[in-house]
């Protein structure tokens, strides 16, 4: 919880946040991510503390997964980037619901989500990527107004890069720890 | 236990869905840039009444041109990029208006937004080059570069120096009605479609 105060006091800091946000592989694939983080971290005493299901509300995990695909699908769009970094309001918002709303319901669901669950999710994030990574490459259009056009071909370079990485990890994981539990 | 759960489910995906449609103006754009180009379609925009200067020197205000529609583009003479795209359709536009004079009057009207080295020589050079014949279309820069925050706000227009001596900005053509007010956004090769929009 401690770490995850930290993480978040280090990342509201506003000349960290402007470093981060001045390219968009910073905004989006380490500020954000980052941020869940943060959540995640704060909100793990109460997934310890076997609280995890928040008196059958979150039971098997999945209301809690939804709340955090959607707010990871809205934080996603090129507008809400863009609004971030001219609106101090949507700013407020971003460093307030990525961690409440992404961070802290996945920590809380992940425990509680069957294996297969967890294994479909990475998957389909790593796909994901792969498929967001080519289209940024590849888009003939800048998506975001604030961000320039070479940034946006990197961002799917290291989009495409996290897609293998995710792919590499999950082959070598099935094959070196098939008996574990992790997913 | 699992009742709750589903309730809460159900809630997570209406509240999901309530918001990513309200984010993407009803599931319809996810750029800054289409949600702008919605906006002005749906409800025209009045502009800032900026004075500009053409390529012949001549000041104008932007009320001024009111009266007939206005095709209008932004760009920047040392542009390696888009700006030849939208140069060449509006090339083509100014030719056909010159060949229809009976038709709607149309005018054309391309703006620098890099008043610091497109200065007044740069601009009437620039005109020469790309056919621009001061009547149906004009190439101008502000007259005060304090007013250019206005005007590109006016427009939507995004201009950021890309640390090449160049700039990273978006590239539209923009149909400005009789009535002075920005109505609708096309890409830069929809030049025909702008015009069709117009009845010319």
């Amino acid at each position: 919880m401690i770490a995850g105060l930290l993480l978040y006091v280090v990342l509201v800091l506003p000349p960290i946040a402007a470093w981060l946000e001045g390219r968009m592989t910073g905004h989006m694939l380490v500020q954000i991510p980052l941020l869940a983080i943060a959540g995640g971290l704060i909100a793990r005493p109460v997934a310890r503390a076997g609280r995890a299901e928040l008196a059958g509300f979150n039971a098997g995990g999945i209301p809690g997964l939804l709340i955090a695909v959607f707010a990871v699908v809205v934080w996603m769009l090129p507008r809400m980037l863009d609004a971030a970094l001219s609106s101090p309001l949507v700013e407020a918002a971003k460093f307030t619901t990525v961690p409440l709303l992404i961070g802290a319901p996945l920590a809380l669901s992940w425990p509680l989500l069957p294996p297969v669950a967890r294994g479909f999710i990475w998957a389909n994030l790593s796909s994901h990527a792969a498929v967001l990574g080519w289209l940024y490459s590849v888009a003939p259009n800048r998506l975001c107004t604030r961000y320039l056009f070479d940034q946006q071909a990197v961002l799917g370079a290291v989009l495409l890069v996290v897609a293998l990485a995710m792919l590499f990890g999950l082959a070598a994981y099935a094959i070196a720890a098939p008996k574990l539990n992790f997913f | 236990m699992r009742l709750r759960a589903l309730f809460a489910a159900l809630a997570a995906v209406a509240f999901g869905l309530a918001v990513l449609g309200a984010v993407t103006d009803g599931f319809q754009v996810v750029t800054t840039e289409g949600a702008w180009r919605l906006a002005v379609a749906e409800r025209p925009r009045p502009l800032p009444d900026v004075t500009l200067v053409d390529q012949s020197g001549r000041a104008f205000r932007l009320s001024a041109l009111r009266g007939t529609p206005v095709l209008v583009e932004f760009f920047y003479t040392t542009c390696p990029t888009i700006c030849g795209l939208l140069a060449s359709q509006f090339q083509a536009l100014a030719d056909h208006l010159v060949e229809r004079p009976s038709g709607r009057a149309i005018s054309l009207l391309s703006v620098s937004f890099d008043p610091a080295r497109d200065t007044a020589a740069e601009l009437a050079g620039y005109a020469v080059r790309v056919g621009a014949d001061g009547q149906i279309w004009r190439i101008a820069r502000v007259a005060e570069p304090d007013e250019l925050p206005a005007l590109l706000g006016g427009f939507g227009v995004v201009a950021l120096p890309d640390g090449a001596a160049g700039f990273a900005h978006n590239a539209a053509i923009y149909l400005v009605e009789a009535d002075g007010r920005l109505a609708r956004i096309y890409d830069p090769d929809q030049g025909a479609e702008a015009l069709a929009a117009l009845g010319g």
